[in-house]
Order: C-alpha cells, then structure tokens, then sequence
C-alpha cells in the first residue's frame, strides 16, 4: 500500500464574512449542513445559502467519526434512506469531483448468540426484498471475506455467522465534506467559519433569522443541521425534542500494513472495525451512557472494547493505540432521526442521526434541501417526522435488531 | 471515568453506576387525562442542556439506590448530590 | 560493528557488560542501560529507517518517545511491530529492522502478561526530572501519599548521567529517599498517557523479562505534570538527513549514554540551549566546526549526503553562502512544553512569544505544571518551580508543606532571547522538500498550498497536510506547523492556537488495554447448580447473556434434530424435566406489595390468592412488550416473580427505578433469588407418578393441587416450592430448592421417573414444545415494537385497573391502528419444509422487483414430533384477519414457500392435556 493520500486540490473554499440577509441560513457546517448547501443550489437553483459553523467546517461529528458506510438496516423506512444514501455516495466522488476515497470493501455485522442469528437472518432478508446487498455468511464465510477474524468456537462469545454486504464500506471523512464545502463555495454560497448562534429570531411563529457572534443575520428560512447541538440551538426556538446528546467514543491506531480488508461489526460485544487508507485501525466504541457535550468519553469504555476488539482479531494485540477521542451523538428514543417541519414556520429540522449520520450524509442533504425548499418533506424522509413521536409510529432501529453505527 | 459521590456509599467510580437521564420528570398523576402529544412528551421529551443537569444515577453495582445529581454536562463536574 | 562513538566512561551504561543485538540484519553491541538508538549511534548509525511516502533515508532526530523519525519493527526477543528506536531497550538477543513509517502485525506468540492496577494518591507527580523531584520530594516530606511515574528506566530526567554535579548528586539522593518512603510509589519504565475526569491519570508500565505491560489508574487528589519539554526542529531544505539530530539529543546521547553524535558537528540554533551541548561536546572531545546562531543571521538553507549529511549549506547575515563539511547537523529551534496531560485535563494554553510555545496559562485547582512543561527554563528554575508546585499542591490539600533543600545551580547568565524562527525563509522554495513533519512527509510547501486553498484553522491544516498525525503526533512539528500557518496566512499564531491534544499523549498497546479480560475471561460465566451434570451428561450448551444453559442433549449418533424430536416426544408421552434455574427470580416483600404489581404488570394481581400462581406481562411506559413471567403469591404481602433469563437484571433494576424514584411511598422491598433457587420444570404426561414418588406428603391429585397453584413441601427430603405451572401445555411442575440442594433433587427426579422414561431437554426442545401451544417468547417473537394486544395476549391485560405502566400508551394512535402485526402460526405447504427464522412474508407467489412489500417475519420455526410437520411462528400485518389465508416466504435459493396462516395455538387447543 502507498501511503494512499490524493494530493488535494489548490483551492477549496472563500472564507467571506457573513451578509446581512440570506434567503436560506443553515446552521451547521458538518456533514449534513454542507450537503444541504450543496443540493440546495444543484438541485433546486438556491444559492443565496450561509453555512454557520461555530468552529471550522466539519469539525464535529464528520471528524470523529469512524466513516462506515452501508445500507443493511431493519425497517424499510431506515433501509429505504440508507440504500438511497449508498446509491448516491456510489456516484459522489464524480460528482464532486473530488477524491473522497469511497472504498466499497463490505461490511460484515457479526452474530454472537442464537438470537443475533435469528435477528441477522431476519436483517439479510428483509434487506434483499428491498433490494439491498444482504448475504448471510457462516463463520468459516466470514473469515473467508476477514481472514484475521477468530471464528473460533472456543472463544467466550463465538462468532456464529454473519451478515455481510458487499456494497457497504468506508470514505474518508475529511475529503467528502471537503467535496461537498468546495461546490457549495464555487455555487456562491457562503461559508461561514467561527460563526455560533446564539439566538433564533421567531416572530409570531415564523423564524426571521438568527443571532451570531459575527452578528445578526436575517433569514427566509433557518435549517438546523447541528447534530448534538440542535437540543440547545432548539430551544432559542422554544422547541423542546426527543433527543439526548451523548459521547460516542472512537479511536484510532498507528499506522500499519494491510491486514484488515472489510468492515467488521459486533453489536454484541461493542465493537466496529476498518483499516483506513493510510493503515490506521479505525475503531468505534459503545455510546457512553450519560448525556455530555464535553467531546469527551470515559476510558474504560475504550478499555472494554479493546478486550472486545482482541476477542475478535488476536492479531491485534500489539497494535498501539495512537488516538483517541469523542464526539457528540444526537440520539432519539427509536434511534432513527428527525428530519423535516418543526411548529415554527420556515425553521426546519435535521437531527437525531445518532451514529447513522455519517452514512446518511448525502441522502440527508438531499431530502434536507428538498424540505427547505418546497416546504414538505422528501418522500424518503418523510417517516422521520417529530410526530411520530405522538402517534407512536416509531421507526425502531433500537429494540428491533438495531445495529448501531 | 468520572468520580460520582454516592449519597450513602461515598466516591465510587463511574463504572459502577448506570444513568437514569432527567430528574424530576413525574409518572404523570393521571395518564388518561393527557393528549396523545402530552403523553408522547412524557414518554420521549427530556431536557438536554449544555451546562447543568438535574439527573437521576443509580448506583448499580453498590448498594443499589438511585440518587439526583447535578452534573455540569459540558465539563462532567458535578455540582451536587442528593438522594 | 565496534562502538566508536562511545566514550571510555560516563553515562548510565554497564560498561562491563555486553549486550548483542541485531540490526537490519548486521550485528551490533551495545551494553546494559543502552536504547536501541544509543546502541546504533555509538556503533556511529545514524541512518535507521525509511520516510513514509517518499523513501529518504531517515535518521534519529531526538532521544526519546517523540522520535517522527527512527521507526523500528522489534522481532525478538518479543515482537513489537512498530516502536521508535529511541524507546527500547537494548537487551541480549534482541532483533529489530527499520521500518517505512508503518508496522506489521504477525500472530506470532505473545509471551506478555498484561494487567491493570488502581491507585490511590494525594498527589500524583508526573516526570522524574529536576522539577518533578522536586515536587515529589517536597510532598512527600509533608507525610502526602505520592506515586511519581516516568518513563525512563530510572529518575533523573535531564540529570541522568550527571554524577558529578551537586544537581545530579541531589537528583539521586532524592530518588534514592523517595523510594525508601512508605507511602511513595516510584514507578518508573511508566508513561502517564491520559488525564481523564476527576484526576483519572492512566500510565503504561513496561518490564522486560519477563515480558509485561500494566495499566496503573492513578486516582490522584493533585497531579503535578513535570514531564519536560520537547526540542522542535527549524524547517530547512533537506532538514530530513540522517545525521540531523535536535541539539538537546545529543546531550542526552552523551550524557546518559556516553555516546558521540559525530566526529566534526554543526549546530544550528535560535536560542540559548544548544550552546550547553557545544559545550559539553567540546569538552567530551568533539569537534564542533561551526556554530550557526540564527540571531545572528546565521541560517541554514541546505544540506547534502546520501545515506547521511555530508554538508551544510549556510547564510551568513550580511548573505554570503557558505559550504560546511560535516557529519552531524545539530537543530535547536526552541523547546515546547510538554503539557499535554495539562491539556487533556483542560488547563488553557496560552502562547509564549518569548518562547515561540504554548505554555500552561495557570494551574487548574488540581492539576498543575512544573518545570519545563510550565514553560520555565534553565535547572534552577525548573527546581524551585517544581518545588513550588509541590508546595502549592500541598495546599490545595489543606497540608503544610516545608521547603525542601535544592542542590546550588551554576549561575545562569542573563539568556540571551530566543528568536522565534519555524522556517527558514524560502524554506518553502528549496530545492529540497523542508520538512515540517518528518513522520509525515509533509513540507512546508503543503502548509502554504493548504492557507492557499482556504485553510484558516490549524486542524485544517492537519487535516490536509496530515502534519501531526503519525505516531508522535506531532510532539516535534506540531507548533511548526502552526507557526508556518500563521505566517502565511498573515495572522499571529496565538489566536490560530494549536491542534486538540487528545489522549493518549503516547502510544499504548492494544493487549495493554485489554489487560485480563481476555478468553475465558472476557465475561463471566455463569452456569447452574446442575451445570456439572449437564456436562457430564454431553449436553451441547447454548449462551443466553451471561448463562450456559443446556440446549439439547445428543445421545451417541444423535444429530441435533433428532436429539430435540426425541426430548419433545418424551415430554408429550412420558416425562422430562429440565434445568429452568437460570430464569431471573424476584422476591418482592412489604405491605404494599400487591399494590405495586397492580401498577407494573398488565393483568391484576392483588386478587391472587395466597398460593396461586398468574401468568404475567410487563410493558415498558410506551405499552411494548418488556418481558413476561409468572407471579405466585406466597404470602400475605410476599410474591415470587419469575423472569426471562436475558431479562433478570433489567426487570429487577426497572422495578426498584420505579419503586424509588416514582412511587416512593410503596412498602416493598424486591430481592433477587434467581441463583438461591434451582428451578426443576418436571413436564409430561407422567410427571405427576414422578412428583408423587418423590413427594410423600404431597397431595398431587389434581383436585387438591391445581393448576397455577403453589406448594411449599418436600421432594426427596429436601424443602422445595412445587408450582403448577406450564410452558409446554402438558400437565407440569416446577420444582425449587435452595441450590445447594438441586442436583440431590434432580437425581431422585430422574430415579423416580426411569419407568416412565424421563427425559432431560433443554432449551430448544421447551422452545418447540411453547410454540406448539403458540406461547411467545419475550425477545425472539417480540421485538421492542410489539404490544401484548398483538401477541394475542388481550386477557393478561386487565380491564379493570384505571392504569398501569404502559396502558396509556395502547390508547396512541399506532397502537390502535388496523393492520398491526400480530404474532400467528404458519403451517407450510410443504409439511417437510423448515423455514427459515427471520425470514420474511409476502402475499405473493412470484417475488416482485424490489422493494417488495412485506408482511411480516418468522419469529420462530421448528419440527414438531407432536404434529408431524414443520411449523412456525409469525408477526404479521393483520395476521389475525389472515388466518386461513396462504401467504409466501421467499428463501435462500430463489423458490418461495407457500404457508398457511393459522391461529398461534396449534397443539391442543382445548388444554385438555394440561391437567393430566
């Protein structure tokens, strides 16, 4: 392996200080609010867009992520936006024109106890009859596809097969919303660094715009895009939400030679793995089980799920752990996110992605700008309505063999 | 590995608690009597600030009983504890 | 290769001893007290690695964990696959190789032992060096608990090697005092990597033979971190060489190792330090051949050489160029302080442009800086502000602290400023890359094409150079880079700031993390009473959580299948019994128990009798299926709830969250049980003849012992709970005893029962034998969205009781929605035909293009003895409206299943068989 880093493009964005007015103001230059900006002017021709970041663009959550990308989820309304996610994400690098190292190398989502079996085969396929690629490997299939995976029966929770899609796989975080900031930018739209908000203007039920540290902004339409932050930046709109903010720990090792070809992930024993193209060990850990927006997690959460990690490849035993850090993950009742109106005219929602936002990164844009631009949801995300959460039409990707991340 | 001070049990590492979210959130006195939103707030709305947090702990792996803290959920400093 | 670079005497080194070692495939010595790099040096081998994108030859830049440079792959005596040279060490036999910036991993045998230990302390300091001496030495004389942790084989820090001084005799006297107090913990061969929450400071300790790694957790009350500075580079065109080593190294090389860096040495600096080297060389009989002091105007702009330098290409002020001729370039571009810890613990940094740092702003009120890593240079500063910070620490903790006596430093001459200097100007237009990060390969030309492209924050910067990204994150290019951004960009380096320090500041080994618990030790095991039993007798085992609960059990030639046919057949004909000990177990106990339970099961159970037993449905508030059991009342205010194996411990804590954090004014009190008591389902035709046998005293006819009834009596002479209870729809009992007990009972169980064939089954046989009467069970036929109504279990739920948790929630739109999922039994076509659990359901024959609409999902599918066919169990939209209806189950290998969907209860649908 070369020391696989493309040589990035000589220019990628104008840093301009914020106008006045916008037709559109989206609050949050991660992942999502970039894409949104993007599909925003290709899509439907609405250019007059800032992208508010209150630190540097897709410093959050796209950079602490562990970039898994894959389709293979229970319930069609989380299946139907994943799929339609990976279609785009298989197109991206094209059309955007930039290198975002999208690597199709498939993701296995391992079995540990005849009830992971069960719940898996019920994954692989209601997955295929939505036309997704879902295949139900046996152990020895599996280190076919992972040759370093200890099947072994002897270990403490064997690995008793596994769901395996060959399309899913990972991206380099950095470069995609990169991709995406640098068409929005040649657009004209303006993205705006160390800018937070600090309050939303709602005047007889309509949001006219938003407060900043780099001062007012009047606004058509303001879009929340901020992740583990939408709780606080919601409620200067008096909305309250179903979401809580926890640290979602990752880490990373040094830098090795090949050894990892695919995406591993145990939900069992708390686990997920890829090696990254320069040959870092790019880990994930379980969610930390109270609410912090401290970026920080607690490390004997990395501890159990090194134990985890070596059940799983002994191979990695002597590898060192060169990083660690935390984001802050939006997280719902039913794990699923919230994506469209609010009771506040013209303001718009995008939140609770929880460890999905990553993957979802170009379908969220899309259907986002879709909302923000008819006033609807998009067909796609329209089952992730904030009323569900009255009705109880919940989309249960937690208590129903739900694989996170 | 935050440090919690258990009301009864004293300074005990995190990993012997588990999280039970917003304190002071009340079974409501008559659920009957609440709209299918009302309800579903009751069920699925909790306060998530940035800053101090009410919040409720358990010390599962000690003797067991819940307690109220205030936590400050940006820096993990906690404020105060009370059974 | 002999070690002509290494001085006849000085250093901590073992002259008198040997140490042979492998390098590169070429055998070197070296002595006891040696790092790899020492050893390479003084055999004069600068060249040890390879960059990682470029392949320059690379040498040693720095004598410690920060190398960007000197990256080995250590194969014997035990395999490391990628460490700096500059952090092993040297011992007999060892066998190391260079490496191109990333390591192998091999599944070659790992001899280590890993584990972890807690600590407790009042003041933890980090570094062994002058100021953390110091701060130790100064606590601990105040009778303060202190661990002090380094990284190198022993304390000294800067003063290792220097037995001459007053400063290095106190240093030693000091440590020597430290380690002879009681309440001192030195540690040493120990890295302190991470300051978590609450003063958690984590700390990797080696040891070599044998081979191990421990995490220490070190709960300190106060942290002093005195873990020094680290020499930053200056970027130059082919400041990459081999032979180019940071200024304050090659002290270090020196004085801790006696060993030369070369034989006719450039030094090239901005500030005062590096002079300390010229005269330490000059003295050790080195030639120093130029000394160029960029406060002069002297630069370097160039180098030349092969495998090493061979030449450095200078400016002069007045811009006369000049060639030098040497064999060692020493860089001293300024120190950065070594706060990374500080950092992590969130002590602010602020920018020192004095001394081109970031530098700790002030202390935390329990974490502070000392010495060098607080930005305080020069020996006797670095011991009073250790000293002071021990001091201060003791305050902190209300403890009176006496001043330690510090050992006379040489005057300190008025210093010179330093001059801030990150490249050398044009650097960026060499003809040579100028590094920036040499672990990287990443110039300064990338910093400037990144501001270029519109970069304005250093972790943009890092992002798209990768500067400060590889092993050593950054420690030696880290604020280069930032600086060099600045610059370019026309902004001031304090308010670009620097990248995020994020744990651990030094790498640490997987296995290290992972201490014990690992294998078998990875989770417990729990297992029954009658475990051993189960073993003896070959049953396969299946886990459920934590538990191995017996599956089924093969006789000799039995494959699975046939074994679980035969132990179903047995307890529809005859008898069996199996070991039920593993469902959860909940004593509930106090005045207001039946109230209690009223409030959290479905159904009522305040009007259960004393000694009746009722079956059982616990919701969540949202009205989902939680879990299921039974409840027997075995008092006045006293019951017995049983629960799901996988759900015992969240049932227990979800009935004390409401206990005491809703209805505190409840009298109850809930206990778990589940491993006092065995638990014996004995079920079949026959089991009465057996509990008859076994139980004297009992009246076992069905007229005095009903069904869903309790009994507290004897079975084989032991005091057992004997409930009418059953999961198979054949007369039934559950027989309990004290643990202990359980293998006395369930061998006179299996005695009384050989005429009638008893048979042991396990948990696929009671699976089957549920479903065949169409019971589900709480987590494969639910799944988190289904309510009991949907289950078919409309008469556990009371009608009556104004409320219990989750019946507002039947009441939400969705739950009254038509076409719900409701769990039904599927009959295929095809009698023979098992299908597949998981599987999903569609109203079609042929199979639509995707997506294709659904209907539901197998939840559970079996072979019965007792029907003679294959049949399943199914959530399905509407499924009680289908009933009688054909439905299509799509399989693996393209063909579709027809099924008839019939009502869940397929055997026995009048219970004629539950009273015997």
């Amino acid at each position: 392996m070369t020391d696989a880093v493309p040589r990035m493009p000589g220019f990628l964005w104008r840093n301009p200080d914020p106008r006045r007015s916008y037709d559109v103001v989206i609050v949050g230059g991660g992942g999502h609010g970039l894409a949104t900006a993007y599909y925003l002017a290709k899509n439907h021709g609405i250019t007059n867009v800032a992208v508010l970041e209150k630190g540097w663009l897709a410093g959050g959550n796209m950079a602490r992520n562990t970039t898994i990308i894959r389709s293979n989820y229970l319930w069609d309304e989380s299946s139907r936006i994943y799929e339609h996610s990976l279609k785009l994400w298989e197109g991206l690098e094209d059309d955007l024109g930039f290198p975002i190292l999208f690597s199709q190398r498939g993701v296995l989502n391992l079995a540990h106890s005849l009830a992971d079996v069960r719940e898996s085969k019920r994954r692989v396929y209601a997955n295929r009859l939505n036309g997704i690629d879902a295949q139900w490997l046996e152990p020895a299939e599996a280190a076919e596809v992972c040759p370093i995976l200890n099947v072994s029966p002897g270990t403490r929770y064997p690995v008793l097969g596994a769901t395996y899609q060959p399309r899913a796989g990972i991206a380099k975080h950095d470069y995609v919303a990169w991709g995406f900031a640098r068409r929005a930018d040649s657009y004209g739209i303006d993205l705006i660094q160390d800018c937070e908000v600090t309050g939303l203007d709602v005047r007889h039920g309509r949001v006219t715009g938003v407060r900043t540290t780099r001062g007012p902004i009047t606004a058509g339409k303001v879009a929340l895009a901020a992740a583990g932050h939408t709780s606080v930046l919601a409620g200067m709109a008096g909305l309250t939400l179903p979401v809580q903010s926890h640290p979602l720990q990752a880490l990373v090792s040094e830098l090795l030679e090949p050894v990892h070809p695919t995406v591993v992930m145990s939900n069992a024993v708390h686990v997920y793995v890829s090696q990254a193209h320069k040959g870092e060990l790019v880990m994930g850990a379980g969610i930390d089980g109270y609410n912090g927006y401290g970026q920080r997690g607690s490390f004997h959460v990395i501890e159990r799920q090194m134990a985890a990690a070596l059940e799983l490849f002994p191979v990695f035993a002597r590898a060192r752990l060169l990083r660690t850090w935390a984001g802050i993950v939006d997280t719902t009742p039913d794990a699923s996110p919230i994506v469209g109106l609010t009771p506040v005219e013209d303001l718009y929602l995008n939140c609770g992605w929880g460890t999905g936002g990553f993957k979802a990164t170009p379908r969220a844009g899309w259907c986002f700008a879709h909302t923000i631009a008819t006033g609807r949801p998009h067909e796609i995300s329209a089952p992730f309505t904030l009323d569900r959460f009255t009705t109880g039409a919940l989309v249960d990707e937690h208590g129903a063999a739900g694989v996170a991340h | 590995m935050q440090l919690l001070t258990c009301p009864w049990c004293g300074d005990r590492e995190e990993a012997e608690f588990r999280y039970g979210g917003q304190a002071g959130v009340p079974y409501p006195a008559d659920p009957r009597a609440l709209s299918d939103a009302e309800w579903g707030r009751y069920l699925f709305v909790r306060d998530n600030p940035a800053g101090p947090f009410a919040e409720r702990w358990v010390h599962s792996a000690g003797c067991r009983r819940w307690f109220t803290a205030v936590r400050d959920t940006v820096t993990h400093e906690f404020l105060r504890e009370a059974p | 290769m002999t070690a002509a670079f290494r001085l006849p005497s000085g250093g901590v080194i073992d002259r008198s001893r040997t140490t042979r070692f492998t390098f590169d495939g070429t055998a070197y010595a070296g002595h006891p007290g040696d790092t790899l790099a020492s050893a390479l040096l003084a055999c004069g081998r600068h060249h040890v690695a390879t960059s990682i994108s470029l392949g320059r030859p690379r040498g040693i830049l720095t004598a410690g964990p920060e190398e960007p440079c000197a990256l080995v792959r250590v194969d014997a005596p035990y395999a490391e696959p990628m460490v700096t040279a500059t952090t092993v060490e040297l011992r007999d036999g060892l066998v190391a190789a260079g490496l191109a910036g990333r390591g192998r991993l091999t599944g070659a045998p790992d001899p280590a032992r890993y584990d972890s230990v807690h600590a407790h302390c009042d003041v933890l300091v980090v570094g062994a060096g002058p100021a953390g001496l110091a701060a130790a030495l100064t606590a601990a004389r105040a009778g303060a608990r202190v661990v002090l942790a380094d990284d190198q084989p022993r304390p000294g820090g800067s003063l290792l090697g220097d037995d001459a001084s007053p400063a290095g005799r106190w240093a030693a006297e000091a440590a020597a005092e430290l380690a002879a107090l009681p309440d001192v913990r030195v540690l040493t061969r120990t890295t302190a990597f991470g300051h978590y929450d609450d003063n958690l400071v984590l700390a990797l300790q080696a040891r070599q033979d044998p081979p191990a790694r421990r995490v220490w957790r070190i709960r300190a009350r106060q942290v002093v971190v005195a873990a020094g500075a680290h020499e930053r580079p200056v970027a130059f065109g082919g400041n990459d060489r081999p032979g180019i080593m940071l200024a304050g190294a090659a002290r270090v090389y020196l004085r801790r190792y006696g060993v030369l860096p070369g034989r006719a040495i450039t030094v090239f600096t901005t500030n005062d330090s590096a002079y300390d080297t010229v005269r330490d060389l000059e003295r050790a009989g080195a030639q120093v051949v130029a000394v160029l002091d960029a406060r002069d105007g002297d630069l370097v702009t160039g180098t030349s050489g092969t495998e090493r330098i061979t030449s450095v290409r200078a400016v002069a002020a007045d811009g006369s160029r000049r060639d030098i001729e040497t064999d060692t370039l020493l860089v001293s571009g300024g120190w950065n302080p070594a706060a990374q810890l500080f950092s992590q613990a969130r002590g602010r940094l602020r920018y020192d442009a004095g001394l081109g740092a970031f530098v700790p702003a002030g202390p935390l009120p329990a974490v502070r800086a000392a010495g060098s890593a607080n930005g305080v240079f020069g020996l006797g500063g670095c011991l009073a502000d250790g000293a002071g910070a021990g001091t201060r620490a003791l305050e902190a903790l209300a403890r009176s602290a006496h001043p330690v006596p510090l050992p006379p430093v040489p005057r300190e001459d008025g210093p010179r400023p330093a001059r801030v200097l990150w490249s050398v100007p044009d650097a960026g237009g060499a003809d040579e890359p100028a590094f920036v990060d040499l672990a990287r390969d990443a110039t300064v030309a990338d910093v400037l094409r990144a501001a270029g492209a519109g970069m304005r924050s250093v972790e943009h910067v890092k992002r798209y150079t990768t500067i400060g990204t590889a092993h050593d994150q950054g420690k030696t290019s880290g604020v280069l880079a930032a600086g060099i951004t600045a610059g370019a960009l026309g902004t001031d380096i304090a308010s670009l700031g620097t990248t995020t320090f994020r744990p651990p500041q030094a790498p640490v080994p997987f296995a290290a993390l992972a201490g014990r618990d690992r294998g078998p030790l990875f989770d417990p095991v729990r297992v029954t009473a009658l475990h051993s039993w189960h073993v003896c007798r070959g049953a396969k085992f299946e886990n459920v959580g934590q538990w191995k609960r017996p599956w089924y059990y093969p006789r000799p030639g039995e494959d699975m299948e046939t074994a679980v046919l035969r132990e179903c057949r047995a307890v529809r004909t005859g008898v069996g019994l199996m070991d039920g000990s593993t469902l959860g177990k909940i004593n509930v106990q106090g005045p207001d128990s039946a109230e209690f339970l009223d409030r959290v099961y479905t159904g009522m159970m305040s009007t259960l009798k004393t000694g009746s037993a009722r079956y059982g449905v616990l919701c969540g508030a949202d009205g989902m299926v939680l879990d299921d059991g039974t409840v027997t009342r075995t008092g006045t205010d006293e019951y017995l709830l049983t629960t799901t194996t996988g759900n015992a411990a969240l049932v227990l804590d979800w009935l004390e969250e409401w206990l005491q954090t809703e209805w505190t004014g409840l009298r109850v009190h809930l206990t778990s049980v589940t491993e006092h008591w065995a638990t014996i389902p004995l079920a079949g035709p026959r089991s009465r003849d057996v509990l008859a046998a076994v139980a004297p005293d009992l009246d076992v006819s069905n007229e005095a012992f009903g069904f869903m009834t309790s009994k507290e009596t004897a079975v084989a002479g032991v005091p057992a709970r004997v409930s009418r209870i059953s999961f198979s729809g054949e007369l039934a009992y559950e027989v309990s005893v004290v643990a202990w007990e359980a293998i006395a009972v369930w061998e006179a169980l299996l005695k009384a029962g050989v005429a009638y064939g008893i048979t042991p089954y396990g948990t696929e046989a009671m699976h089957v034998l549920r479903a065949e009467k169409g019971y589900p069970v709480i987590g494969q036929d639910t799944d988190g969205t289904v309510t009991p109504q949907d289950l078919g279990l409309s008469w556990a739920v009371s009608k009556k009781k104004p409320d219990f948790v989750g019946k507002r929630s039947f009441a939400r739109a969705d739950s009254t929605r038509p076409g719900r999922k409701q769990l039904v039994a599927l009959l295929p076509a095809d009698t023979g035909r098992l299908l597949p659990e998981g599987a999903a359901l569609i109203g079609t024959p042929a199979v639509p293009a995707p997506p294709v609409p659904m209907l539901g999902h197998v939840t559970s599918s079996y072979r019965s003895a007792a029907l003679d066919r294959t049949f399943a169990l199914a959530l399905v939209r509407s499924g009680r409206d289908r009933i009688g209806q054909t439905l299509y189950v799509p399989l693996d290998d393209g063909s579709v299943a027809p099924v008839t969907v019939a009502d869940p209860v397929l055997y026995d649908k009048e219970g004629a068989r539950r009273d015997g």
